[in-house]
């Protein structure tokens, strides 16, 4: 929800990043306020994901100049679970497998980590096991997801619900969600799309990096921004990510093309 | 990979203190004079020097192991000192230890009174080779059960020791196991008699303290008949940055029923980065199930020594006996530890079960060998073995070498292995949470030990999962 007046989350001026010696991000420029939607589309390798890596601080990536403010905050001056506990989450695309530590374990910590670094009092594992479950239904996840190994053997769909499930316990005020409809199907889509639609409240923000239109299906986004070669080259509103869904993407970079 | 990863590999050894107790150090060097002096000195029976002396002239036949996954340079044998005691005689109750000796052990985190009584832990502590003191040693006799130095042993109950050293592990049996056969110098002895259960853990802290010295120590465990005991071991060293020697002997019998679990948790001074200094640790371990039913179970976290070769190994003679072998092993900066088990079944329905976990860091190397062997006559025999490796960083290196000899079609083996790797996008994905990198990090090996810390007694468990925190710290990022 557009209100211009909600207090700037997000503010992101000519952000460059590399990795490995590449340069990824060639001047990105953002800002996201409490209360909206933003969806980042565009081509493979356009740098989406790099985006919302480096802002959770993946240490693959080096920022090589710009500035991003979070909450007014220099957030590269934060380490990457500084961040984490300041309110900024990362939904993964690929979500790691841990084997060995249990879901219940890995996500008791992560919440009472949180808490503490916003000094708010942890839970007890009992007390924690009540809240995961009440989180859980909400995901149609069954509880036997607490007693398995982080990701391990998860199919796609589970792993993306582990990681809203994530989402909703550490209550982030920025979440940034990695191409969360990859590998999920109908279903499992519209129940991972409908947890983030209960997560948003008009004090937080969500940035979504996805590749197709049928997510916004679901979360209607107030913003979509398309990426090329580590620029945002058109921002506009949904209407836009179903122009994209009809046309592609190649007549937007030939009329970029041809502005040059 | 970056220097989170790298400090928390880089924890300064925190036991590297030397005490400053007078010792009476033997001249460095090995000969039959030096044997004879050792046996002397401890008043043994001829039959015992005997022992040493058969064992030395095997040795010197013998060549070190080349097969360990391991480099060093040679060792000078002659440049050894094979006997160091703490020279204020040794005494009978603990009001009369040192007291620069129980600050030492406080220093260690081995407060021994507060730990004898609360925990109900009997402690023999073995400072370079001699036992210092042996607590609750009168309650223990009560039931029957004999725990102390081996050499008061050899004074007290020189049948039982004539009867069952060497039984086990041969004085010829391998190269260290003859070094330390001649040249032992003190070690625990410990003796369930048929039908009791040990009332209390009992426990042995191994220290070597003074430079250039080796230390030899030899314990022999032997539980009769549907007998019970758990029995911990604890190492550590000061800081030298010449290399120490460590070549003990353990030898353990468990007769019908019985039922022997031995839990080590070593850290003996690794070397700093650079891989200077540090202990070389060639221990012969082995248990025999000798009567049906028994069960010997060996539980081993080893953090420490710049080399570790040790097989903690079962030789499952009776009917239905069991063997278990559960091992931790971390290796950081130069360290190289080859280190596995051996598990030969001989009596039918025999049964072992191999749980291996490797974690290797900053340039070490850490090598899993085992042997499974099935005799001919074992019917019915099984096996279950699972070694898994983990690598912190790209410069370490994990290796398996697992070797099975089956000679009975009706035995069943099976071997899993996997190799893991804590890297950067696990860090990531607890930091992208909120966890700090060296909390993840003791999240993920303590999940990937857990197998392995669930058999350790409670406090061991404790103390074990703090000394690999430790360990690693810096190691990671």
């Amino acid at each position: 929800m557009i209100n211009s007046n909600a207090k700037t989350l997000l503010e992101v001026r000519d952000l460059t990043a590399s990795v490995a010696g590449v340069e990824i991000l060639k001047g990105i420029n953002l800002t996201v306020r409490a209360g909206e939607v933003h969806a980042i589309m565009g081509p493979n390798g356009s740098g989406k994901s790099t985006f919302a890596k480096v802002l959770a601080g993946h240490p693959a990536y080096t920022v090589q100049g710009g500035a991003v403010l979070f909450e007014g905050r220099d957030l590269f001056a934060l380490a990457s679970d500084e961040r984490a506990r300041a309110g900024i989450f990362l939904g993964f695309q690929y979500p790691v497998e841990i084997p060995g530590v249990t879901n219940s374990a890995f996500l008791r910590l992560a919440y009472n980590t949180v808490q503490g670094g916003r000094g708010k009092d942890e839970l007890d594992p009992l007390e924690f096991d009540d809240l995961v479950r009440e989180k859980m239904k909400m995901l149609e996840m069954s509880p036997e997801f607490l007693s398995r190994s982080i990701n391990d053997g998860f199919s796609g769909g589970e792993k993306k619900r582990n990681e809203i499930l994530q989402m909703a316990l550490l209550e982030p005020v920025l979440a940034l969600l990695d191409e969360t409809d990859s590998g999920l199907d109908i279903d499992a889509l519209r129940v991972v799309a409908g947890g983030v639609n209960q997560l948003l409240t008009p004090d937080n923000a969500c940035v979504l990096v996805t590749h197709y239109q049928r997510l916004l299906n679901y979360i209607t986004p107030d913003y979509v921004h398309v990426m090329s070669a580590g620029r945002i080259i058109k921002s506009g509103n949904k209407a836009l990510a179903l122009e994209l869904e009809e046309r592609g993407y190649d007549w937007l970079l030939d009329a970029k093309k041809a502005a040059a | 990979m970056s220097t989170v990863l790298d400090n928390l590999v880089s924890q300064p050894y925190k036991h590297g203190f030397v005490t400053d107790i007078e010792s009476e150090t033997a001249p460095k060097g090995l000969n039959e004079d030096i044997i004879r002096m050792i046996s002397a000195k401890k008043h043994e029976p001829e039959w015992l020097l005997e022992f040493r002396l058969k064992a030395y002239r095997h040795w010197l036949t013998m060549t070190e192991p080349q097969w360990p996954n391991v480099r060093y340079p040679k060792i000078d044998f002659q440049a050894i000192s094979y006997y160091a005691a703490p020279k204020p005689k040794l005494k009978k109750s603990m009001d009369e230890v040192d007291p620069e000796l129980l600050r030492t052990f406080e220093k260690l985190g081995v407060p021994m009174h507060e730990r004898a009584a609360l925990a109900g832990v009997a402690v023999d502590v073995i400072f370079d080779s001699v036992s210092v003191t042996t607590t609750y040693k009168e309650k223990l006799a009560e039931v029957g059960i004999i725990f102390g130095s081996i050499s008061d042993a050899v004074r007290d109950h020189p049948d039982l020791v004539r009867q069952y050293m060497g039984s086990v592990v041969p004085a010829g049996d391998n190269y260290y196991a003859a070094l330390n056969s001649a040249v032992f110098t003190d070690g625990s002895f410990c003796f369930i008699p048929k039908g009791v259960k040990c009332p209390m853990d009992l426990s042995t802290y191994f220290r070597i303290n003074t430079q250039d010295s080796g230390q030899f120590e030899r314990t022999l465990i032997i539980a009769e008949e549907g007998a019970t005991v758990s029995y911990l071991e604890g190492c550590t060293a000061p800081k030298f940055d010449t290399n120490q020697l460590h070549a003990a002997v353990v030898e353990l019998v468990a007769l019908d029923d019985a039922d022997i679990k031995y839990s080590t948790v070593q850290n003996w001074y690794a070397g700093d980065e650079h891989g200077v200094g540090g202990i070389y640790n060639f221990v012969t371990k082995r248990g025999l199930c000798k009567g049906r039913n028994s069960k010997i179970s060996w539980t081993q976290v080893e953090t420490g020594s710049a080399i570790t070769w040790k097989y903690p190994s079962c030789i499952l003679l009776g009917e239905n006996s069991i063997g278990e072998f559960y091992s931790v092993a971390l290796t950081n900066h130069r360290q190289q530890a080859d280190t596995g088990t051996k598990m030969i079944h001989i009596g039918k329905n025999t049964r072992s079960t191999i749980i291996s976990k490797g974690i290797s860091a900053g340039h070490s190397n850490n090598s899993y060998r085992g042997l499974v062997k099935i005799g001919p006559r074992a019917e019915g025999a099984r096996n279950f073995s699972q070694c898994d490796s983990m690598l912190i960083g790209a410069k370490c290196g994990a290796n398996t070498f697992p070797y099975i000899q089956v000679q009975n079609p009706t035995a069943k083996v099976e071997h899993e292995a996997t190799t893991s790797k804590i890297g950067e996008d696990q860090l990531f994905y607890f930091q992208s949470r909120g966890i700090p990198t060296e909390e993840a990090v003791s999240m993920i090996i303590n999940g990937f030990c857990k197998d392995v810390f669930q058999q350790l007694p409670m406090e061991f468990a404790v103390e074990a999962t703090k000394l690999l925190g430790l360990k690693l710290e810096g190691s990671v990022g």
